[in-house]
C-alpha cells in the first residue's frame, strides 16, 4: 500500500490547480546549458514547501515553478550555488533544504547510521574477543597450582623433549 | 445482507483469533496437549472466517452496493470489473482488510504445513499470530469498519482514485502484504522460542523458509511499486525516499539481515540471540510502515493529533508488540545459549558484516523517516530529509556491503582464507576493471565513480557466478566431472548465487540511469522534431480518444532512428469525470535494457504542447535484478533441504563431496 499511498497524496496536491505531468516547463529552461544544469541540480536540493516531501524539480505546484524561477534569476545574477541556498534559507528556513544541515541539532540524524556501525562493530569485536579465550582459562587457583605441578612432573621426565604449548598456560 | 453476513463473519473471528491467543498458550504453559491441540483447528477456522468476510467485501465492490459507506467512497458503476475488484483493498479500511486476510492465511499454512513442529513452539507460534489476528481485528472493528452502511444510498459511487486505476493495484498490495505479514511468521516463532527460553539450529530451519517467503514477496512488491510509480506519475523517477517508501524498505533491509543470520545459526548454531532480535525488529518495522502509512502522522504531526483515534489505536498495537517483544527478548534473552566458535575471517564473519551494515542502513532510513517527525513533535521545528541525506548515508553504506558480497559466499566457515577468496576471485575483479575502463571509454570520460560502480556491479555478477564455478570445479576438473558436480550443487547455492547477481543487475541499472540520462524539456506543434540521442521523435498528432470511465488526449510521436522510420510512442492526459481529475498516461517504448520516455504537459491555445522526453540508459535493469533477486529467493526456497518436512534425501550427501559445508 505504501507506493499507492503515495501516489495518491502526490496526485492529492496536484488536484489543486495544475494538471499531474513533469515538473520543469519549456519556458523556464534557461538559453545556457551550464547555467541550466546547475539550476537542475539546486532544484534538487529544494523542497517545494507546499508538497509531500517533493523537490522543486520534481513538483508542479505553482509554488515550485515560482522557486525555480527564483533559483534561475539568482543564477542569472551571478550568485554561486551556495548564495542561491543561503538565500532560500534565509527566506523559507532550514525546511526548504532536502539535505539537512551539519549542525548541533541534526547530530543524532547525521550521526546515528555511523553509531549503529561503530557501537555494532565494537560488540562484534568484544564477542570475537570474550569467546576466543578458551573457557578451559576459568579454573581456579587450586587447579592451577594442579595444572603447573602436573607440568613440572611432565618438564622433568621428558627433559624439555616434550613440552607443552606455553601459550595455554601463560595466557592466564 | 452480504456486507452484514461479512461484519458477523469479521466478529466470529475476532472470537477465534481471541481463543487462537489464549488457549494454546495456556495449554503451553500446562504442558497439556488437549489445548495445545487447539490452536491449528482454530488458525483454520479463523483462515476460513477471515475469508469469507473479504470475500463479503470483495462481493459488495463487484455489485457496486452503495449502500455501503466503503464502496461508495471508493468505487463506481462505470469503471472496469478489475478495478472493481483492485478497489477493494484501494482504501484504508479494505487495505487493513487485506493486511487481515494475509495474516489469517499466514497463519493458517502455519497450521496445516507445521506438522513437523515441536507442539509446544508450535502452539506458542500460533497463540502469537492469535495475539496479532487480534488486535488487527479488533482495529479493524472498532476504528475502521468497511461494512458500514448508509441510511440513504446515492445512485453512485464517486469512484476510485484515477491514479490507482492500474494493473498495479491488483498486484502491488497484494504482494507488499504478503511481505510485511510474512515476517510475522519469523515474530511469533521468536517469541515463541523466548517463552519457552530455548532455541536450537532447527529453529532456524523452520523460520528461514517462511522468511523467505516474506522476503521473495517484499522484494517484488517494493520492485513493483517502483515501477508502477515511474510509468504513473509521469516524471520518470523510480524512487523518491518517500516516508511510505521507506516504510517498505526498512522490514526489507531487516528481513534480509534476517535471511543472512538464519543461515549462520542454522548451519553453526551461532548468532542466536541476535537472530531472535532481527526477527522481533523486522516485523516491528512493518508495523511501524502500517501505522506510518495508516495514521495519518506523516502528511502532519498535527493532522494526527487532531484526529487521533485510528493512530492512537495503531500505537497501542505497535506498543504492544513491538514494546512486549523487545521486553521479552530483554528478560529472556540471557538463557539462550551461545553456540559454534568462529574466527572474524570466515563465513560467519562475512554473514555478521553483512548483518551490521545492513542493520546500520536500516538504521539511516530509519532516522531518516522519524528524525522529522520526531523534531517536530518536540520543538515545532521543521527540517526537510530529503533524497540527498538518504542516497549519503544510505548509499555510502550499501557500498561497502555490495562490494564485499563475493567475498561471503567463497569463504569457508569457522575459519576462512580473504587471501585464498580474493585469488579466486582475480577474473572477476580482472572483468570488473575491463568493464569499468571500457564504460569510462564510452561515455566519454564523464563521471569517473559511474564507471567505477558499473565495475562493482559488473564484479558482484562475476563473483555470483564464479562461487558456482569454484563449487562445480570448472576449469579445475575435467568437464563431465565438472558437469556431474554443478548439477549437485544443492538449489539454495543457485539461489545465493542469483540473488547477488540480482543486486549486480540493479546496482547497473541504477547507476547507468543516474548517470547517463539524457532530457529533453520542449514546447512543440504538430510537425515539430526533437533529437534524443541517435532518435528523432516527431509530433505526428493530437487526437481524442475515450475509455470505459474516461476521456483522453493523446499525443503520438513518429520515431526516427538514423533516419529510418521506427514506431511511434504515444503519451496522454486522461479526465476522469467522476471525480473530475485527470492523470497522465506516460509513453514509454523499450529498446534492449533502455527506455524512451515520454510524457507530455500542458496544451497552449496557440496549439503548443510541452513534452519532455527521456533516455533512460539500462533502466529496466534496477527491476529485472529485483526480479533476479527475488528468483534466487524462490530457488533457495525450492531446495529440498529448507522446505518444511521435506527429510533429506541420501542420496544428495553422495552427489555434493566437494563444496565447502
Amino acid at each position: 500500500m505504501a507506493r499507492l499511498r503515495s501516489i495518491a497524496l502526490v496526485l492529492l496536491l496536484l488536484l489543486s490547480g495544475a494538471v499531474p505531468a513533469f515538473a520543469v516547463q519549456p519556458d523556464e529552461v534557461l538559453a545556457d546549458p551550464a547555467l541550466e544544469a546547475r539550476a537542475r541540480e539546486l532544484s534538487r536540493e529544494l523542497r517545494c514547501m507546499v508538497c509531500q516531501n517533493q523537490s522543486i524539480d520534481d513538483s508542479d505546484a505553482p509554488l515550485a515553478r515560482d522557486l525555480r524561477l527564483l533559483v534561475r534569476d539568482r543564477l542569472k545574477a551571478g550568485d554561486s550555488d551556495r548564495q542561491v541556498l543561503d538565500f532560500l534559507v534565509a527566506r523559507y528556513g532550514e525546511f526548504v533544504l532536502m539535505r539537512p544541515v551539519f549542525s548541533l541539532r541534526n547530530a543524532l540524524l547525521w550521526g546515528a547510521p555511523l553509531l549503529v556501525l561503530v557501537l555494532g562493530a565494537c560488540a562484534a569485536f568484544l564477542t570475537f574477543r570474550r569467546r576466543a579465550e578458551p573457557e578451559v582459562l576459568n579454573w581456579t587457583a587450586e587447579e592451577e597450582a594442579r595444572v603447573q605441578a602436573l607440568l613440572a612432573a611432565e618438564d622433568a621426565a621428558d627433559a624439555g623433549d616434550a613440552a607443552p604449548e606455553p601459550g595455554a598456560v601463560k595466557a592466564k | 445482507m452480504i456486507a452484514e453476513l461479512g461484519q458477523y463473519a469479521l466478529v466470529l473471528a475476532l472470537a477465534l483469533a481471541l481463543v487462537q491467543m489464549v488457549v494454546p498458550a495456556w495449554g503451553a504453559a500446562k504442558d497439556d496437549p488437549v489445548l495445545m491441540g487447539v490452536a491449528g483447528p482454530v488458525a483454520v477456522a479463523l483462515l476460513l472466517f477471515v475469508s469469507f468476510a473479504f470475500a463479503a467485501l470483495v462481493a459488495v465492490y463487484v455489485t457496486s452496493d452503495f449502500s455501503v459507506v466503503n464502496v461508495v467512497e471508493n468505487s463506481h458503476s462505470q469503471m472496469p470489473l478489475i478495478y472493481k475488484i483492485t478497489s477493494t483493498w484501494g482504501n484504508h479500511e479494505g487495505s487493513m482488510m487485506l493486511w487481515v486476510f494475509v495474516l489469517a492465511a499466514f497463519g493458517g499454512l502455519v497450521a496445516l504445513f507445521g506438522g513437523n513442529l515441536p507442539d509446544r513452539l508450535k502452539a506458542n507460534a500460533l497463540a502469537v499470530q492469535g495475539a496479532i489476528a487480534t488486535a488487527f481485528l479488533g482495529f479493524i472493528l472498532l476504528t475502521s469498519n468497511p461494512f458500514a452502511r448508509l441510511v440513504s444510498p446515492p445512485a453512485e459511487g464517486r469512484s476510485l482514485n484515477p491514479v490507482l486505476q492500474d494493473p498495479g493495484l491488483a498486484i502491488h498490495p497484494p504482494l507488499l502484504y504478503l511481505g510485511y505479514v510474512g515476517l510475522s511468521i519469523a515474530f511469533s516463532f521468536a517469541i515463541a522460542a523466548l517463552i519457552e527460553g530455548r532455541i536450537d539450529a532447527a529453529w532456524a530451519r523452520w523460520v528461514r523458509p517462511w522468511t523467505l517467503a516474506a522476503w521473495v514477496f517484499l522484494t517484488l512488491g517494493i520492485a513493483m511499486g517502483s515501477y508502477w510509480a515511474y510509468y504513473e506519475l509521469g516524471w520518470g523517477g523510480w524512487w523518491f525516499w518517500d516516508p511510505v517508501e521507506n516504510a517498505s524498505l526498512m522490514p526489507w533491509l531487516a528481513a534480509t539481515a534476517l535471511l543472512h543470520s538464519a543461515v549462520v545459526m542454522e548451519k553453526r548454531d551461532a548468532l542466536k540471540i541476535w537472530t531472535i532480535l532481527l526477527a522481533i525488529l523486522a516485523f516491528s518495522l512493518s508495523l511501524i510502515g502500517t501505522f506510518l502509512v495508516r495514521s495519518g502522522v506523516l502528511t502532519s504531526v498535527h493532522a494526527f493529533a487532531s484526529d487521533p483515534a485510528r493512530g492512537v489505536f495503531i500505537l497501542g498495537i505497535l506498543s504492544v508488540f513491538i514494546g512486549g517483544g523487545l521486553l521479552l527478548f530483554a528478560l529472556r534473552a540471557g538463557e539462550l545459549r551461545q553456540g559454534g566458535l568462529f574466527a572474524p575471517v570466515s563465513r560467519e564473519g562475512a554473514l555478521v558484516f553483512n548483518n551490521l551494515f545492513l542493520t546500520a542502513a536500516t538504521a539511516a532510513v530509519f532516522v531518516g523517516t522519524l528524525y522529522p517527525l520526531a523534531l517536530e513533535a518536540l520543538t515545532d521545528a521543521k527540517i526537510t530529509v530529503g533524497p540527498p541525506f538518504f542516497n549519503l548515508t544510505f548509499g555510502g553504506l550499501m557500498l561497502p556491503l555490495v562490494a564485499a558480497m563475493p567475498f561471503g559466499p567463497l569463504l569457508a566457515w569457522k575459519r576462512g582464507d580473504l587471501l585464498g577468496v580474493a585469488q579466486r576471485l582475480t577474473l572477476a575483479a580482472g572483468l570488473a576493471v575491463i568493464a569499468g575502463v571500457v564504460t569510462a571509454a564510452a561515455t566519454g570520460g564523464g563521471p569517473v565513480m559511474a564507471a567505477v560502480l558499473i565495475g562493482l556491479g559488473i564484479f558482484i555478477i562475476a563473483g555470483a557466478l564464479t562461487e558456482i564455478a569454484e563449487r562445480a570445479g570448472i576449469g579445475r576438473v575435467p568437464a563431465r566431472v565438472a558437469w556431474a558436480r554443478f548439477r549437485g550443487v544443492p538449489l539454495s547455492a543457485f539461489g545465493t548465487a542469483v540473488a547477488h547477481l540480482g543486486v549486480g543487475v540493479c546496482l547497473i541499472g541504477i547507476v547507468s540511469e543516474s548517470a547517463w540520462s539524457l532530457e529533453r524539456i520542449a514546447s512543440v506543434k504538430v510537425g515539430d522534431t526533437l533529437s534524443i540521442g541517435s532518435r528523432d521523435l516527431t509530433f505526428a498528432r493530437l487526437e481524442n480518444r475515450s475509455g470505459p470511465n474516461f476521456t483522453a488526449r493523446t499525443a503520438v510521436f513518429d520515431i526516427h532512428s538514423g533516419g529510418v522510420s521506427a514506431g511511434t510512442v504515444e503519451a496522454s492526459r486522461r479526465m476522469f469525470a467522476a471525480r473530475q481529475m485527470a492523470t497522465t498516461e506516460s509513453g514509454i517504448r523499450t529498446y534492449g535494457f533502455s527506455q524512451l520516455y515520454l510524457s507530455i504537459g500542458e496544451e497552449t491555445p496557440d496549439g503548443h504542447l510541452s513534452v519532455r522526453v527521456t533516455w533512460k540508459p539500462l533502466v529496466t535493469l534496477i527491476w529485472l535484478g529485483a526480479v533476479v533477486m527475488a528468483i534466487g529467493g524462490g530457488l533457495s526456497l525450492a531446495d529440498r533441504r529448507l522446505r518444511v518436512g521435506a527429510p533429506r534425501p541420501a542420496r544428495r550427501r553422495i552427489a555434493q563431496p566437494a563444496p565447502a559445508e
